[in-house]
């Protein structure tokens, strides 16, 4: 038998008249990427916020690393940790303030090691006394992050990490996440840009009309259409492949 | 969840020490806190004093409750905002989906409200010292005083708790103060109320700051309080109350 992570059955929500969530079913397994894809107003977000006991769904059940989210979600809260749609961060306190208010929230031993380890490992440590106010997107999102990881929650949930995102921030995120992935660590993450989730996902699920329309590996979801016919067409670089090239001979700041 | 409990004033100093650094690090809102209530000090000392009467000679003496209470009043406008922003950045959603008691982050904030308006009262009571404010008061009254403002403070936070989880917007609130704000001056925190139109004066003697500023005067002046001090505990403990009741409920259904 797989370990499961997340199990999710006949999840619906409504907000007033709107009916977000229609039956939604999925598993996570554990270790693994799982992307939720969908356009905006998917309702992604909301079913990450029944994941994190933010909400109360209407209909359906809902366990995390088998604690049902209505009945335990002390015991849910215990091993995950949320990156929102929006940087969660403080922006008047400094960077380092930020990571170790987290980490004496988390009740760690040593905050300021905590924070001085992640500082350099997301390469925020120039930046450390900054305000956050003073930060980059790219940096905001690193950050953010970094507080996610404190305490090393068994689980992450990413909710649209890449957004508003320039095109090198978002690779970094990529790289955290792939990271994070290979240290053991659950990601879940929802995201609206298909190449995000083909880049790093082991699972991807497709959100649509409050329902999951197809859920699957990579390989089995290009099964899903008709064979690949060959044609020929000259390759012509995309716009983000000219960028990344020139700025690529910049060193990183 | 018996570690959630354990934790719970832990984590609420953390929070407090956080937004304790959000008013160090913004100097305009220790400012406006204290700036305006001493403007109003100097107006109404040097400006009208001359020509109103109190029946006392000393009339800093008889203005600084009232200007105290205006103090709070605008010092819990921040409050509300800075309750708002937190709504609005999602800085709540991380702290409510990690394994702390929920309610320490909204404590943390009237925490928060409580040092910061003791600091901004402190602050005018030294610029009253230098205007002339003399009081007779010993330990006992001054802690009368203290627990008396406090409570204000306190019942004040709350509605502006109300106001900061369900605003829809910045001007929203912060906009609930004004009229508390103004409260202070269709009472006797400025001019006696036997002067006023029977209607204003009937207001007047029976809204909470009358006897509010009544009790607070009376202790600063070692007069004898009277029924003021009853009467202003009860509107404070049941504004409390009320607001708190109203506050939780917002803050359950906004945080699930």
């Amino acid at each position: 038998m797989k370990d499961i992570a997340i199990e999710v059955k006949g999840l619906q929500k409504s907000f007033k008249q709107l009916h977000v969530l229609k039956g939604v079913d999925f598993e996570v397994e554990k270790g693994s990427i799982f992307a939720l894809l969908g356009s905006n107003g998917a309702g992604k977000t909301t079913v990450v916020k029944i994941l994190t006991t933010l909400l109360k769904q209407d209909i359906g059940t809902a366990t995390i690393n088998g604690f049902d989210v209505v009945s335990k979600p002390e015991s849910v809260r215990q091993s995950i940790s949320l990156t929102g749609q929006f940087a969660a961060v403080d922006e008047i306190l400094t960077g380092r303030e930020n990571l170790i208010m987290i980490a004496k929230l988390r009740h760690l031993t040593n905050p300021r090691q905590v924070a001085d380890d992640l500082l350099n490992r997301f390469g925020l440590k120039d930046a450390a006394e900054r305000r956050v106010s003073t930060y980059s997107g790219g940096m905001r999102r690193r950050l953010d992050i970094a507080m996610s990881l404190i305490g090393k929650p068994q689980l992450i949930f990413l909710d649209e990490p890449t957004t508003g995102l320039d095109p090198e921030a978002r690779i970094e995120v990529w790289k955290v996440v792939k990271e994070l992935s290979e240290g053991g660590t659950t990601v879940f993450l929802t995201t609206q840009y298909l190449d995000e989730a083909e880049q790093l996902a082991d699972r991807i699920a497709i959100l649509h009309e409050g329902r999951i329309i197809a859920n699957g590996t990579l390989e089995e979801l290009k099964n899903l259409f008709p064979p690949a016919k060959v044609e020929y067409v000259e390759k012509q670089p995309t716009l983000e492949e000219i960028f990344l090239a020139i700025i690529g001979k910049k060193e990183e700041k | 969840m018996d570690s959630i409990k354990k934790h719970f004033f832990s984590d609420m100093s953390v929070m407090l020490g956080r937004s304790m650094r959000h008013i160090f690090r913004s100097m305009d809102t220790i400012i406006t806190v204290t700036i305006m209530p001493i403007a109003f000090m100097l107006l109404f000392v040097y400006v009208f004093g001359g020509a109103i009467q109190t029946g006392t000679d000393n009339y800093v003496n008889y203005l600084l409750p009232g200007i105290l209470l205006i103090a709070i009043a605008s010092g819990i406008a921040y409050t509300a905002y800075r309750l708002f922003m937190d709504m609005q950045s999602g800085i709540f959603e991380r702290f409510h989906s990690m394994p702390i008691a929920r309610s320490a982050a909204l404590w943390g904030h009237v925490l928060t409200s409580l040092v910061s308006n003791a600091i901004s009262v402190v602050v005018i009571i030294l610029v009253a010292l230098i205007m002339g404010f003399r009081s007779s008061a010993g330990v006992l009254p001054w802690l009368a005083v203290a627990g008396i403002l406090a409570l204000f403070t306190l019942a004040l936070t709350w509605i502006a708790a109300i106001a900061g989880l369900s605003a829809k917007s910045v001007d929203g609130a912060g906009a609930f103060s004004y009229p508390i704000i103004f409260l202070p001056f269709i009472s006797s925190a400025f001019v006696p109320t036997e002067t006023m139109p029977t209607v204003v004066r009937a207001f007047a003697e029976n809204q909470p700051v009358t006897s509010i500023v009544e009790a607070i005067r009376a202790l600063l002046s070692g007069q004898p309080v009277g029924n003021d001090i009853w009467v202003a505990l009860a509107w404070c403990i049941g504004i409390i109350l009320v607001a708190y009741i109203f506050a939780m409920r917002v803050y359950k259904r906004k945080a699930a």
